[in-house]
């Protein structure tokens, strides 16, 4: 009798620790989803090898175009949620910097010629020149936001609002188109490997950021500036760097993306590359369950976070969902999130919980 | 205080910004006389912020020349407008007996201004493609009364007749239906289509889908295995198709609203190796006529591109040669000549020719 109440005890501890747990929060969300697919139609999960037009052994399946399309956004996740937790705001020009980003690597690609028989300088000296002025941009932004204390999203309002334009006069307004091939192995495979690029280098990504995290101060000082900037100080760091850091490093994500997008189709759209990604990388950090009012954080969550809202979209293209209605359905995510989250809900929750405790004690 | 200093540094950057983008370009102008005005002189005109440019050509025998105001979209909005901004600016030169000024605007508001400048300088004719149909009423009799003729191109306003000379449209019907009957003069036995649209809405996606729509619910052996929106966006259309693909539907014809969507597409297929274009399994359709799309077709790689014909300019020219020559415009909406390829009968001289 003793030890069966004791393990149950431990086993509801257990699930309760787990419960609470953020990173659950985009976990239950993600099975919820891989859930109905299983019920609805399991061929969600079919995995097939096969060969491209190339010839070259490529994986296909639902579950592949998860991984393979969510890249971008996981990678974004990444900046968003130290951005947020840092400044207690959020960048809303990841989508036009990333057309910038887009567009600087692409003339440097192709010099003056917008179609190029040959590529005029390495795809890599392409990418890291990319990388600086992404990263100068995200400076920017975390200069105003940073030093002249606007509002995150005030801030990079100015780089919503020009950040196309500029990316458009970059090039001329013109649409230079790249020919060569190695270009989109960074966007599709490389030959011989049969997983998207665009995951591994995610994947890279991640590693990277973990690595930082684990072995810098980088995690605790971030989430000190962000949970208050005035202790912060008194403890003898720089509120400012820090804000700048985190910009810039979304930058460097940025950047990256910007790769990614442009090496899928071998050209660039000035009006409608990465359209809307910033709400969605939001969404990816406010799904991870972090707060978007700054502080603590938790990066494997923001990036769960990123997977599910592929698979939200992916599952909705599956199912013929019409894509404008997309949005709708993300916006029932996010009240639901919101919801959930309110401190009015949790007290009330949190006090349910007490009574029914105090009831099964009795 | 902080607020205020708050938003005078917003102002700062933003005008900051503005003027960078101002600064280069104007950097890449020559002083070329005005008679060699070449289209970059006349993209530094267009980047002057005051949208009414005051900027005209110098005007050494202004005497004989016929002053045309013309108010067009901002051309970064597309590779249609670039290509339309492009060909006003190559024919309405000096050479060809014409002072022109423009103004760009995405803005209603700002167009109208633009309007009334043009006005008050006093210009023969107003060349308008309206960012939007409605409130123009008022500027077009301020233009009546003051002896401007107005023409319109590629948009059309709701504004009486009488208040416009001519109006030079695409007409986003018959390039559906010039690609639909193309696609049945293919005579496959049975019709999967994956419809991709562009924004909803937009009367470019409204043409173009009407047509199909119509020969879908006309006949049976014309299916749709989807029809969803890719709002112009290449990769969202190689998503839809990727979906289609991942759950094993059979199809046969992509019909893609806009060039861009068309190469989504195809790269969703290139990667599960289904084969397309001439003698391919899946029939490739696009519109627009990016040059890189007609090479697409040259190459046998898609089907079919519609083209939405950018090149107003020789149909206003010719408008406004009648009136100056006492000849009067019998009909007011003139619908240009629009065409579409077949990627065997497409040859480099249409690419040269056609693309934009």
């Amino acid at each position: 009798m003793q030890t069966n109440e004791t393990k149950k005890a431990g086993a509801s501890s257990f699930l309760g620790r787990m419960v609470r747990k953020q990173v659950m929060i985009p976990l239950a969300a993600l099975l919820l989803l891989f859930l109905f697919n299983l019920i609805v139609d399991p061929s969600f999960f079919k995995i097939e090898l096969g060969y491209n037009s190339a010839g070259n052994p490529v994986l296909s399946g639902f579950l592949i175009t998860i991984l393979d399309s969510g890249s971008e956004l996981a990678i974004l996740a990444i900046g968003m949620t130290l951005v947020t937790a840092a400044t207690g705001g959020q960048d809303i020009s990841v989508g036009a910097t990333t057309a910038i980003a887009g567009s600087v690597l692409l003339r440097v690609l192709c010099g003056t010629n917008s179609r190029p028989e040959t590529l005029q300088a390495p795809i890599i000296v392409a990418f890291l020149v990319a990388c600086v002025v992404a990263m100068l941009f995200g400076a920017f932004n975390g200069v105003l936001v940073a030093v002249f204390k606007i509002q995150p999203m005030i801030a990079t309002l100015i780089l919503y609002t020009a950040g196309r334009s500029i990316a458009a006069w970059i090039n001329n307004n013109e649409l230079p188109v790249v020919s060569d091939e190695t270009l989109t192995y960074f966007g599709e495979f490389i030959p011989g490997i049969p997983i998207p690029t665009p995951f591994f280098i995610a994947v890279a990504c991640m590693i990277v950021i973990g690595l930082v995290l684990k072995f810098t101060n980088l995690r605790l000082y971030t989430q000190a500036v962000g949970i208050n900037e005035n202790s912060s100080k008194l403890n003898g760091l720089n509120p400012v760097f820090i804000k700048i850091l985190s910009f810039v490093i979304l930058g460097l994500c940025v950047a990256v993306v910007g790769l990614i997008k442009v090496a899928r189709i071998s050209t660039i759209n000035y009006s409608v590359i990465a359209k809307d990604i910033e709400m969605d990388a939001i969404l990816a950090v406010a799904l991870g369950g972090n707060a978007l009012s700054g502080g603590k954080f938790n990066m494997t969550a923001s990036i769960i976070g990123a997977y599910v809202i592929q698979c939200l979209t992916t599952t909705l293209y599956k199912f013929q969902v019409r894509s404008d209605a997309l949005p709708a359905y993300k916006a029932i995510v996010v009240i639901v999130l919101v919801i959930v989250s309110a401190p009015v809900v949790r007290e009330k929750f949190n006090a349910f919980m007490a009574k029914r405790k105090v009831k099964e004690a009795a | 205080m902080k607020k205020k200093l708050v938003s005078v540094l917003v102002c700062a950057a933003m005008t900051a910004a503005v003027l960078a983008g101002c600064g280069n370009k104007a950097a890449e102008t020559t002083d070329a006389p005005a008679a060699e005005e070449t289209t970059e002189d006349a993209a530094a005109e267009e980047t002057t912020d005051d949208a009414a440019a005051e900027e005209t050509t110098d005007a050494a025998a202004s005497g004989e020349l016929i002053k045309v105001g013309i108010i067009n979209n901002d051309p970064n909005e597309s590779g249609y407008r670039t290509a339309n901004d492009a060909d006003m600016k190559a024919m309405f030169t000096e050479e060809n007996g014409y002072e022109a000024s423009f103004a760009y605007s995405l803005k209603n508001d700002e167009q109208i201004t633009a309007a009334q400048k043009f006005i008050q300088d006093g210009v023969d004719y107003l060349l308008l493609s309206a960012a939007d149909t409605a409130g123009w009423d008022t500027v077009l009799m301020d233009a009546q009364a003051a002896g401007t003729r107005v023409i319109l191109f590629d948009r059309t306003i709701d504004a009486d007749e009488s208040l416009y000379e001519a109006s030079i449209v695409s007409d986003m019907d018959a390039e559906g239906q010039t690609a639909v009957d193309w696609l049945a003069g293919q005579g496959l036995d049975e019709y999967n289509i994956i419809h991709i649209q562009g924004v909803m809405g937009s009367a470019a996606q409204q043409g173009r889908t009407g047509a199909l729509n119509a020969m879908v619910e006309a006949n049976d052996n014309w299916n749709l295995v989807t029809q969803q929106t890719a709002e112009w966006n290449a990769e969202k259309a190689q998503q839809i198709v990727q979906s289609v693909i991942d759950s094993g539907e059979e199809f046969n014809v992509i019909y893609a609203e806009n060039d861009d969507m068309a190469k989504g597409a195809v790269a969703a297929l290139d990667k599960a190796n289904i084969s397309h274009g001439v003698d391919g399994d899946v029939i490739i359709m696009g519109f627009d006529t990016n040059t890189w799309a007609l090479e697409e077709l040259l190459a046998g790689n898609w089907n079919y591109d519609g083209q939405c014909n950018p090149y107003q300019a020789s149909y206003i020219d010719e408008v406004i040669k009648t009136i100056e020559s006492g000849g009067t415009i019998e009909e007011k909406v003139i619908i240009m000549e629009e065409k579409g390829f077949d990627a065997e009968t497409i040859t480099q001289e249409d690419i040269d020719k056609y693309g934009i």
